[in-house]
């Protein structure tokens, strides 16, 4: 049999470009080493489409994060293509990208999310609606936590703890996005729930402790700047409580193949999601990897795993 | 139950590197390399405008009549006939040099890593310019000293300061200063406060630093002297040819008294032996034609004096009225400060959105100013496409300031 060509979409325009290199060389080298024909194709290096058509691939891996990548548009490119690929379908990707579409459709589903508010640049501008953020203040209380509506890696994220810094930390998130999203900070224990289809056997939890206290840019892509446990250093309960609320988002917001939820779990136990992504990092420092790893499957196995997946769907 | 270690060994390295991270600022920077957005950020010397034929003629008489040289080591203190040249080229700067000063080093930027393992110890005070270049700072940081941080004006280091400083007791180990078209600040210090300076320290037995990359890059105006001319026993001078003929080549240099370079030849052998003996004689080669001086230079001078012009006419032309910038006579950069309610760094994203890149002012800062600062290079970018990075920039600040005028109510 000859070998399955594999094109790991990485890199890109978005600011996780860098991040998304990463993650397609691990891939790719994953790929490989099982005898894949794998290979890195960079989505903003020359025309695309002509690009992707010459390479007559079987299946696309996506390793792309940040817009277009993880915003439904390069996949609604690929449905035309009629190519596989990894990971979730257009809509799906558009919804769990656009924190504030996603908050909508958990919340109306009962998902537990920290309370929140959004503000969007257009109306601030163009409604003069500054004067809404002490509202949300007094609505939500301090401290918030802004992060831009569409991005990832904790990329203009900001944590507030006093009212006069508010509108600096919102024209942060929205140097990243068109929107802002300012929610409750939820104290407590922050892990990772990955997701991999089949769901049966699901992966262990990843308990994050970022030794700065901020899971920030520099806490998730420096090697050592963060301990991770995994399994988490949870009750069963608590555990499972985060599955069930992880499982819950992921099948509301239509997510495919594959899935990482970040939770909060306050000081009572309590899971709080507070963010979904369609397209987890495959770095070295990445969780979804490492949940995997504690589960004793190794990134070549995963990446096989979603190729197949993929492959199936041809 | 298990820790997961990404690095089971971090704990194990040493407390300098506790500062190096990945950072937001980078991963942006990544985004801003591509093609199709307008770099203001990098200061790349605009090496397209060499003459390729006579580099090509040289690095062939290299390879054709010194290979056994040139494929070999050399010695520490680099070599002789490559220092003659060195000197000569800082006779162009009216500043005297005997190549036995000289250590070669692998561009300036080694030789500030040299001097600062020569005369950092952990806790040590030194003077810096505020704001100050950004590769010294992670040179220096390296040796985990304390800074004592000296502002500029348009006339470049307030020496008042410096001296206030001292009269408080504040010891610096040395003060370390970029005198003409200073990166970032684009501003060169006076005469008067050269003169001071170069006194000042020499009373205090307080050695000075002179990193001198765009000396000859001089657009108008008439030349200051050098520091180290002025006290060559007291200040040490780090040159480099990056900006004069090829950043590639990484060749520059040292200049100090006999004591300094001993140290610093033993330093700079402990750290890589010997600099490229094929580098340093392409370097050498291309010194001893006279095409860099007089036709090449000037040429390369009026490209950045054009570019300098285009940027200083688009700022005015773009920028808010409340915003300020240098106005350099010579160098790479223009320093420019927005109303202070806008932050640079969190402002790189959406003008990198925008297809439009510079540096925050923060980097240049070992304390978290510079917020509402940026360097703007003119260096590389062609005339039209520093107006247009301008253009959108100016664009991008003036829809901040709105948002901000609306978020503040």
């Amino acid at each position: 049999m000859s070998a399955e060509r594999i094109a790991v979409l990485a890199g890109g325009r978005s600011p996780e470009r860098e991040v998304s290199l990463r993650s397609g060389h691990r891939v790719m080298t994953a790929l490989a080493s099982l005898g894949y024909d794998a290979f890195v194709l960079d989505p903003a290096d020359g025309p695309f489409v002509e690009t992707f058509s010459a390479a007559r691939v079987s299946a696309c891996y996506v390793a792309l994060h940040g817009n277009e990548g993880e915003d439904g548009t390069l996949q609604r490119l690929l449905e035309l293509l009629d190519v596989p690929y990894t990971g979730t379908g257009p809509h799906a990707c558009q919804m769990a990208f656009d924190k504030i579409l996603a908050k909508e459709a958990l919340d109306a589903a009962g998902v537990a999310t920290p309370a929140w508010a959004a503000v969007e640049a257009s109306a601030i501008r163009d409604l003069s609606a500054g004067p809404i953020l002490h509202h949300v203040v007094e609505r939500l209380g301090l401290p918030l936590v802004v992060k831009p509506s569409r991005a990832g890696s904790a990329m203009g994220l900001s944590f507030v703890e006093r009212e006069q810094d508010l509108p600096g930390a919102v024209m942060g998130a929205l140097s990243f996005s068109t929107a802002a999203i300012l929610e409750r900070k939820i104290n407590g224990t922050e892990v990772a729930v990955s997701m991999v289809e089949p769901m049966e056997d699901p992966l262990p939890l990843v308990e994050i402790v970022p030794k700065s206290g901020v899971f920030d840019y520099a806490a998730r892509y420096t090697a050592g700047a963060t301990e991770y446990f995994a399994p988490a250093r949870v009750s069963a309960d608590v555990a499972a409580a985060c599955r069930r609320e992880a499982s819950r988002a992921f099948e509301t917001l239509g997510l495919r193949d594959l899935g990482r939820t970040d939770v909060m779990i306050d000081i009572d136990g309590r899971p709080w999601l507070v963010d979904v992504n369609v397209s987890p990092g495959m770095t070295d420092t990445s969780l979804l990897p490492m949940a995997a790893q504690a589960a004793g499957i190794e990134l070549p196995e995963l990446c096989d795993r979603l190729v197949r997946l993929a492959l199936q769907r041809s | 139950m298990a820790e997961f270690t990404v690095d089971p060994y971090a704990h194990l390295y040493a407390r300098r590197t506790s500062g190096m991270s990945a950072s937001e600022v980078r991963a942006l920077f990544a985004v801003a390399a591509r093609p199709e957005v307008i770099s203001l950020a990098g200061g790349m010397p605009f090496v397209e405008a060499l003459p390729q034929d006579l580099v090509l003629e040289v690095v062939t008489q290299v390879l054709t009549e010194s290979s056994a040289i040139a494929l070999q080591y050399g010695g520490g203190q680099g070599r002789s006939e490559l220092r003659e040249r060195l000197a000569m080229l800082m006779a162009e700067e009216d500043t005297p040099a005997d190549p036995e000063d000289m250590v070669v080093t692998a561009g300036a930027q080694q030789a500030l890593d040299l001097i600062a393992r020569v005369l950092i110890d952990p806790g040590d005070q030194i003077a810096i310019e505020a704001p100050a270049y950004v590769g010294a700072l992670s040179a220096f940081g390296a040796y985990e000293p304390r800074y004592l941080q000296i502002d500029l004006d348009e006339h470049g280091m307030i020496v008042e300061q410096l001296e206030d400083a001292l009269l408080k007791g504040a010891r610096p180990k040395f003060v370390y200063t970029v005198p003409s078209f200073h990166n970032p600040a684009g501003v060169t210090m006076s005469r008067e406060r050269r003169e001071r300076l170069v006194t000042l320290c020499r009373e205090a037995s307080i050695r000075i630093v002179e990193d001198n990359p765009y000396g000859l890059l001089r657009f108008e105006g008439q030349p200051h002297p050098t520091l180290h001319s002025l006290d060559p026993q007291n200040v040490i001078y780090v040159g480099t040819i990056s900006k004069v003929f090829a950043a590639g080549l990484r060749v520059g240099w040292t200049v100090a008294a006999q004591g300094v370079t001993q140290r610093l030849i033993l330093a700079k052998e402990a750290a890589d032996l010997c600099g490229s003996s094929f580098n340093m004689l392409v370097v050498e080669r291309w010194l001893a034609g006279d095409h860099w001086r007089r036709p090449a230079l000037a040429a390369l001078v009026d490209t950045y004096r054009s570019r300098r012009d285009a940027m200083l006419a688009a700022l005015a032309e773009h920028f808010p009225d409340d915003a300020t910038w240098t106005r350099p006579t010579g160098g790479f950069f223009v320093w420019a400060t927005v109303p202070e309610h806008l932050d640079t760094q969190r402002m790189l994203a959406a003008a990198v959105e925008r297809r439009v890149a510079y540096v925050p002012g923060t980097g240049f800062y070992p304390d978290g100013r510079g917020r509402s600062s940026m360097r703007l290079a003119f260096c590389f970018p062609t005339e039209d496409r520093i107006v247009e990075g301008i253009r959108r920039l100016g664009e991008l600040i003036a829809d901040e300031d709105e948002l901000f005028r609306s978020l503040s109510g």
